[in-house]
């Protein structure tokens, strides 16, 4: 508890303010409000259809809300109401990068060209808006080099430097997950918003994600907000967690909070259908054995 | 040598089961072809000196036609070599053409060569597929069969470039001043203005994956450009620079074009696929029917004439005394405008390649890349996609808009005839066909589309197979739409179907095309 209190006085990276998104007649986010703070994971969790992608779209200028106010503070104290940002501002000002629920890689092009792309926006600049760049100056290829430099120490971070050259469609999938985040981070974001990144892992990938998600956090400081059906990352790792049933906030807090919820469990429970019957399971499983842990 | 015999023997089986089964099929296919034909073929409907429509029956070609058609069937099923299909149905259809000969006109020497070379191609065709039908297929990838290659490759660009650069003194050499003239324009320039077309044309729908069907429309605002400045602005305010009018207008021309281009561009690209192609195509005849109704402006259907052609930086090309001829104490001759002429398109063309190789490195070119294989990815990662678009469809026109100028200033006289929708297509046709993004692949398909078409007015020959009144030019458009068929049946990615990547870490692998996206708007 006194762990908690603690990372609430910590400044709110990203403050959503009574967030609601209407699709015509349907209601995908309902007043929604949460906070993310700097450093922290967060997760947002909910039944299928709950309305996570959604938050996610508005959050990152995909989808204009309906109502509300999404607030991002940087640490040096420059805020952004991202709901007004078009969409690549978002990413390139605000500094918030995102994956995709279903993968969105350049699939032509290699692995290493997929992380160019995503130093567009500092290369443009360095290649004084390609004129300079058509000319070959000095400083366009020292930046050019740099920006190689930083691709590959994310490829290695990753574990991907062996597949640099090949093209991104040609990976297995988890790498493919993985190189999505690689390319989100070379953006440089201060919030990372990850859609179902364990989706489709096998065990051991879904392990070695949760060591790329916590060093991300710790080397670099980037804030990260998590969409995850996966017990095992969610409670392994986030800090802080958000559940959603119907675009609705029901619960919102620590892991060991939520776990226990009558209302989380109501809300898992509550639609009988087999796989939310097995994330349940999942969730029990793995509060066992993180309480093992903890008498350990 | 046994187990060769042993593995052989399956395949001979299973290829003898498949005959009933592919001459059923091709039966099929021939009966349908002769529904088609009857119709067209078998009846033709003809005025004769008293203007009364007689009917003619041709039932010779429809019988070919079915015969080719089963032929063609019948071979497609049952082998599985390409190569063998290939020159089995050619050599069949060469076979059927001295068969044709020999009906129609006499079993002469001619005949029998046509028919020989027929025998020939179809016993080839059957011996290739014997030999495929007996090795095991070959699990080499295409970089390995292709490694022999490997040493050559550096020396292919430059070779080729040497290659157009001294094309034209070839041509001179070959059939002299009379005879190189035809080659050195109907088949250099005119091919080479569709290179450079191709070019522009790639930047936008090959590698920022935009498909612009109005592209014809920037050609003509560069060649209108050059028109009008030169025969009306030039003269009326500076004769003097008359002699440098080309010059002085072609950046002009392509910065106008690059105008349009950006006012075109910045309503029409939040549109997507579908939505943009259709507003490009009428953005393409807006132009052309504005030209042919401002008649004030463009002269309408007359066009224009007299427009001053290049001159050699200041000295023009004619007979007079400070002419190119008499300033180089040469004879005079039209070849030499011609030949500076082709020079001229030549570098254009290679500022377009240059350029476009150039861009495609920079952040610039691999975001038009990236935008075609994923746009939704692009604006999460902070890139501007109007803007980047923007520049695609600005750089594409402007190389329109150059090579519209040096159309104008080549031709001499232009009118709206020759901006229409077609040419547009054809351009679009040698980008798809030569492989999205390549532009080794638009080079080949140029000579192969544009030379192809001249070609044809060359093939008299065919008159003795066909008899007299056939003229394999009016087969144009039928050869171009079959020649499209097959290509995409064969190669459905286009010609040249792998990705050069801009950058790497430790070598660079072609990215095969299966892969790469075509773009969506
Ligand atoms: N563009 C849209 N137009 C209309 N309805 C939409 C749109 N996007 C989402 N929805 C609806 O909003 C609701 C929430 O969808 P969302 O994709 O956010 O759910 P989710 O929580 O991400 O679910 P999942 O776990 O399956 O990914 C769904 O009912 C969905 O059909
Ligand atoms: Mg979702």
């Amino acid at each position: 508890m006194s762990a908690s209190l603690q990372t609430r006085t910590a400044a709110p990276l990203l403050q959503v303010d009574h967030l609601t998104m209407r699709f015509g007649g349907l209601v995908a986010i309902n007043d929604l409000s949460f906070e993310a703070r700097a450093g922290d994971i967060t997760a947002l969790i909910g039944p299928n259809g709950a309305g996570k992608t959604t938050v996610f779209n508005c959050i990152t200028g995909f989808y204009k809300p309906t109502e509300g106010m999404i607030t991002l503070t940087h640490p040096d104290g420059s805020s952004y109401l991202l709901e007004r940002l078009p969409d690549f501002r978002i990413n390139w000002r605000a500094k918030v990068a995102r994956t995709f629920q279903n993968i969105r890689l350049f699939q032509g092009m290699t692995v290493l060209e997929n992380l160019l792309v995503a130093q567009h926006n500092p290369l443009m600049i360095a290649s004084g808006m390609t004129f300079l760049g058509v000319l070959g100056t000095k400083g366009y290829r020292e930046s050019s080099r740099k920006s190689i430099e930083k691709a590959e120490y994310w490829l290695e971070k990753t574990g991907l430097v062996e597949r640099a050259d090949d093209a991104a469609g040609d990976l297995p999938y988890g790498a493919q997950r993985r190189l999505e985040i690689a390319r989100a981070m070379c953006t440089d974001p201060v919030l990372l918003c990850l859609d179902e990144p364990a989706a489709g892992l096998n065990p051991r990938e879904s392990l070695e994600l949760n060591t790329l998600l916590r060093s991300i956090r710790k080397d670099h400081g980037t804030a990260i907000l998590l969409i995850e059906h996966d017990m095992s990352v969610v409670m392994e790792i986030s800090d802080h967690v958000v559940v959603l049933d119907y675009g609705t906030k029901i619960a919102d807090g620590t892991p060991e909070e939520v776990r226990n919820d009558p209302r989380v469990i109501a809300a898992y429970l509550g639609v009988e259908d087999e796989e939310v019957e097995e994330v349940e399971a999942e969730v029990e499983v793995v509060a066992e054995q993180v309480e093992a842990e903890h008498k350990a | 040598m046994t187990i060769a015999a042993q593995t052989s023997l399956p395949a001979a089986r299973a290829a003898e089961s498949q005959i009933p089964k592919a001459a059923r099929e091709a039966g099929f296919a021939a009966l349908v072809m002769l529904g088609l034909s009857f119709p067209i073929l078998a009846l033709r409907t003809e005025q004769n000196m008293s203007n009364e429509l007689i009917l003619t029956s041709r039932w010779s070609w429809a019988l070919i036609a079915c015969i080719a058609v089963f032929i063609a069937r019948f071979v497609q099923i049952l082998f599985r070599s390409a190569l063998a299909k290939t020159l089995t149905v050619f050599g069949s259809l060469v076979l059927l053409g001295g068969l044709a000969r020999a009906a129609g006109a006499a079993f002469d020497t001619f005949a029998a060569s046509v028919f020989a070379i027929g025998v020939a191609l179809v016993a080839l065709g059957l011996v290739w597929e014997r030999r495929a039908a007996t090795t095991p297929p070959s699990t080499r990838t295409a970089a390995e069969r292709f490694a022999w290659f490997a040493p050559a490759k550096p020396y292919v660009a430059p070779f080729a470039l040497g290659l157009l650069a001294a094309y034209p003194l070839l041509a001179l050499a070959a059939v002299g001043q009379g005879g190189s003239i035809k080659w050195i324009d109907n088949f250099g320039i005119q091919i080479l203005i569709y290179i450079m077309l191709g070019w522009g044309l790639n930047i936008v729908v090959g590698l920022a994956g935009l498909l612009d069907l109005g592209y014809v429309a920037f050609y003509a605002v560069g060649a209108y450009a050059y028109a009008l400045i030169s025969t009306q602005v030039i003269p009326a305010t500076f004769p003097g620079l008359g002699v440098w009018a080309f010059w002085i207008c072609l950046p002009i021309s392509g910065l106008l074009a690059a105008l349009w281009g950006i006012l075109l561009g910045f309503p029409v690209l939040r549109l997507r696929g579908d939505y943009l192609a259709i507003v490009t195509l009428a953005f393409g005849e807006i132009i052309r029917l504005v030209l042919i109704n401002w008649v004030d402006f463009s002269n309408g259907y007359a066009g224009i004439s007299s427009i001053p052609r290049p001159s050699f930086f200041g000295v023009p090309f004619n007979a007079s005394d400070e002419g190119f001829a008499a300033l180089f104490g040469l004879e005079f001759s039209p070849i030499y405008r011609t030949i500076f002429l082709y020079y001229v398109i030549l570098c254009l063309a290679l500022l377009t390649a240059f350029v476009t190789v150039r861009l495609r490195r920079l952040p610039v070119g691999r975001a038009w890349e990236a935008l075609r294989e994923d746009e939704i990815a692009c604006r999460s990662l902070g890139i501007n996609t109007t803007n980047t678009k923007l520049t695609a469809f600005a750089l594409g026109a402007m190389f329109g808009g150059f090579a519209g100028c040096f159309f104008a200033a080549r031709q001499g006289f232009i009118s709206p005839e020759s901006f229409t929708f077609l040419e547009s297509a054809q351009v679009l046709a040698i980008v798809v066909l030569g492989g999205t993004g390549s532009l080794l692949g638009v080079v080949i398909a140029s000579i192969a589309l544009v030379g192809g078409f001249e070609i044809l007015r060359e093939l008299d020959f065919l008159k003795q197979v066909f008899g007299e009144s056939f003229d394999p030019t009016q087969y144009r458009t039928l050869l171009f739409g079959l020649s499209m068929v097959l290509i995409m049946l064969w190669k459905p990615r286009g010609l040249v179907s792998t990705r050069e990547p801009t950058a790497f870490l430790k070598e660079s692998k072609a990215v095969s095309s299966s892969l790469v996206k075509e773009g969506h708007g």
